[in-house]
């Protein structure tokens, strides 16, 4: 059980940075994921906890103790991999026992250990195998167990399912999740993919070009997204955005563009009046439109024309067009709706959000 | 396998295939008839009635006492052994080092350093022998086995440093870094994860080493001098071609013989050998 704190982190090759001045601080038994696109530094980072990366400049620390100049064997850590990584010459049994043999264990604690950790991932029947002859599923969690058997301090995760198809996947993110609150291991989970991020992570960290877009609880970082990168990353289908341009009209704020007119009201007109006149980055998830009925205000809605229609049975997704812009909207299954279809749209208004144009900051 | 009509399959499959076959095996072929066919045969001349080169049905293992009652064949065939296996282990020993620190370890020029080796492997033996034969004085070592031993190696590491290079490149880096993790030191990763599986690089590498060695001519010819001293290459076309005066069938026994070893390493270790060649380690 360990804190695991990151200090000013800096990765570089020469000139470019991989990593710039990452500051995070991984509480004890807490499950942190790190999402982002490729090349955005966070497999870099996961890397340095783990040793397998010299540190440019900064510190990491796991319970207070600086780890900078340790060797990866004494960080008590476990890593799970993208290619999981398994011995091929060795059984299931000898892959598990590899850590604890290398750590002079006796063999008997060995053998108990490893039973555990084979009950608990419920692969008891495969433990005299060869890795060759296991599924990806099946080999996915002899890495888990390895990881398991050697009761380490933190969890590495370097994207451990994007080998696996997509119906594995769901059912191995939910194996992890309950393993996690077994174990309650600090866990620092690496992933590209959002949907995991968001159902795994105690907290989130979005990265983008080695740098730290934000940290947060996954709902606050879908709900508050601290820039225009985080709020288009998070989130499926994205949010839609336009370019707008604000100004103060009959005492009211109003966010206009070709086919959009926007009343915008309360807190968020009073944090946007300063941009007045000028043009604002303006989001909206597909999930905060829907269809306007009688009840919607006139000044909260725009007409669209209906491009493509998907029907996922839960929920139709329509791709309109607004003027020159195209968005994406996620309505009841129920609405009759073709393709060529014009219709009025109506938003939340507590559901808008605004980004400098230029620094792309949320408003 | 070749789809469609039987003589395209003939054509393109069949016909080819044999003949290569036969053009592969002929020389062995021949080398056994000459082994054991008598000297009353061999020495009949071309146009005489019963003049048969293919066959015999007089077969004799005159020779094959002869060679090795009347010569030093055995002798020479422990030389050989003995100067093989030991530069292959020589070999084999500092490619496999070489091979990981250039593949893995980061360190300044490690890719200019590979091509170098690589180079040193191209400079012709014809060339080499030269400077080497005045290095092989000054050491006193002409005339001994050693002489072999410590030159076989300049041509071997190189080779099998870029064949063990290669092999360890196609191993994915995770498995080391998960060993290192898992807390083995540098070494032990080495030792108990990658050269388990580099098995098959590795017993590719020797088994061309030792041919390459068993086979080597130019420097064995050179170097030693003595009858007892020579391998089984020089022994054999020295001591048994006297002026224009060819022993063919003890020749011709002393190859088969010869080429006993390197057919039993071959066919011993040839599913690793082919595992090597067609992949490798998969994730």
């Amino acid at each position: 059980m360990a804190e695991v704190v990151l200090q000013n982190l800096n990765k570089n090759f020469d000139e470019v940075y991989a990593v710039k001045d990452v500051n995070l601080s991984i509480r004890d038994k807490e499950f942190m994921v790190l999402v982002g696109p490729s090349g955005c530094g966070k497999t870099t980072t996961l890397r340095m906890v783990a040793g397998l990366e010299s540190i440019s400049s900064g510190r990491i620390l796991i319970d207070d103790k600086v780890i900078n100049e340790l060797a990866p064997m004494d960080r008590d850590i476990a890593m799970v991999f993208q290619n999981y990584a398994l011995y091929p010459h060795m059984s299931v049994y000898d892959n598990m026992a590899f850590g604890l043999k290398m750590r002079k264990f006796d063999r008997a604690d060995i053998a108990q250990r490893v039973q555990e950790a084979a009950e608990i991932l419920g692969m008891q029947d495969l433990l005299k195998r060869k890795p060759r002859q296991l599924s990806g599923g099946q080999r996915q969690r002899v890495a888990l167990g390895r990881a398991i058997v050697r009761h380490p301090q933190v969890f590495l995760f370097d994207e451990p399912l994007s080998n696996l198809d997509a119906k594995l996947r769901v059912q191995m993110r939910v194996e992890l999740k309950k393993l996690h609150d077994r174990l309650g291991t600090t866990a620092i989970y690496v992933t590209h993919d959002q949907v995991e991020a968001m159902t795994l992570g105690d907290r989130v960290v979005v990265m983008r070009d080695g740098l730290v877009q934000q940290v947060g609880e996954p709902l606050e970082l879908y709900n508050e997204p601290a820039n225009r990168f985080v709020a288009g990353f998070l989130g499926s289908p994205s949010m839609n955005f336009a370019t707008v341009v604000t100004h103060q009209t009959d005492g009211a704020l109003w966010a206009e563009d070709e086919g959009i007119r926007i009343k915008v009201s309360g807190q968020t007109a009073g944090r946007l009046g300063r941009y007045a006149g000028q043009q604002v980055t303006m989001g909206i998830r597909p999930e905060d439109l829907h269809v306007a009925t009688e009840a919607d205000p006139a000044e909260l809605g725009f007409d669209a024309t209906v491009e493509v229609v998907e029907k996922l049975g839960s929920e139709i997704l329509l791709d309109v067009a607004v003027g020159p812009h195209t968005m994406v909207a996620s309505v009841e299954p129920n609405v009759r709706i073709n393709v060529r279809d014009r219709l009025r749209l109506a938003l939340n208004p507590e559901r808008l959000h605004f980004f400098d144009a230029e620094s792309e900051a949320v408003i | 396998m070749i789809e469609g009509a039987i003589w395209r399959r003939w054509v393109f499959f069949y016909v080819p295939l044999t003949s290569f076959i036969v053009l592969l095996l002929f020389p062995f072929y021949w080398m056994v008839i000459t082994t054991i066919r008598p000297d009353g045969e061999l020495y009949r001349p071309w146009n005489s009635i019963k003049y048969n080169p293919f066959w015999t049905w007089h077969p004799t293992l005159d020779h094959i006492r002869d060679l090795l009652t009347q010569t030093l064949f055995m002798t020479w065939m422990l030389n050989t052994m003995i100067i093989a296996l030991s530069a292959t282990a020589i070999s084999l020993f500092c490619g496999l080092l070489a091979g990981y620190a250039l593949s893995r370890l980061r360190f300044p020029f490690a890719g200019s350093l590979g091509t170098a080796i690589f180079i040193t492997y191209l400079v012709p033996q014809t060339l080499l022998f030269i400077p080497l034969a005045d290095i092989i004085r000054n050491f006193r070592l002409g005339d001994s086995p050693w002489a072999l031993i410590l030159t076989y190696p300049t041509f071997l590491i190189p080779f099998c440093t870029w064949l063990m290079m290669g092999y360890f490149k196609s191993i994915p880096k995770e498995l080391e870094e998960c060993a290192r993790i898992d807390g083995a030191t540098r070494w032990k990763a080495m030792l108990y994860i990658i050269f388990p599986i580099a098995v098959p690089g590795i017993l590719s590498a020797g088994i061309f080493a030792f041919t390459l060695s068993w086979n080597e001519f130019l420097y064995a010819l050179v170097f030693l001098s003595s009858p007892e001293e020579k391998t089984v290459p020089v022994g054999v076309t020295s001591e048994l071609i006297r002026g224009d005066v060819f022993y063919w069938g003890e020749l011709m026994a002393g190859a088969l013989l010869g080429s006993i070893p390197v057919a039993f390493v071959y066919s011993f270790f040839v599913e690793h050998y082919v595992a090597s060649v067609t992949g490798s380690v998969k994730g």
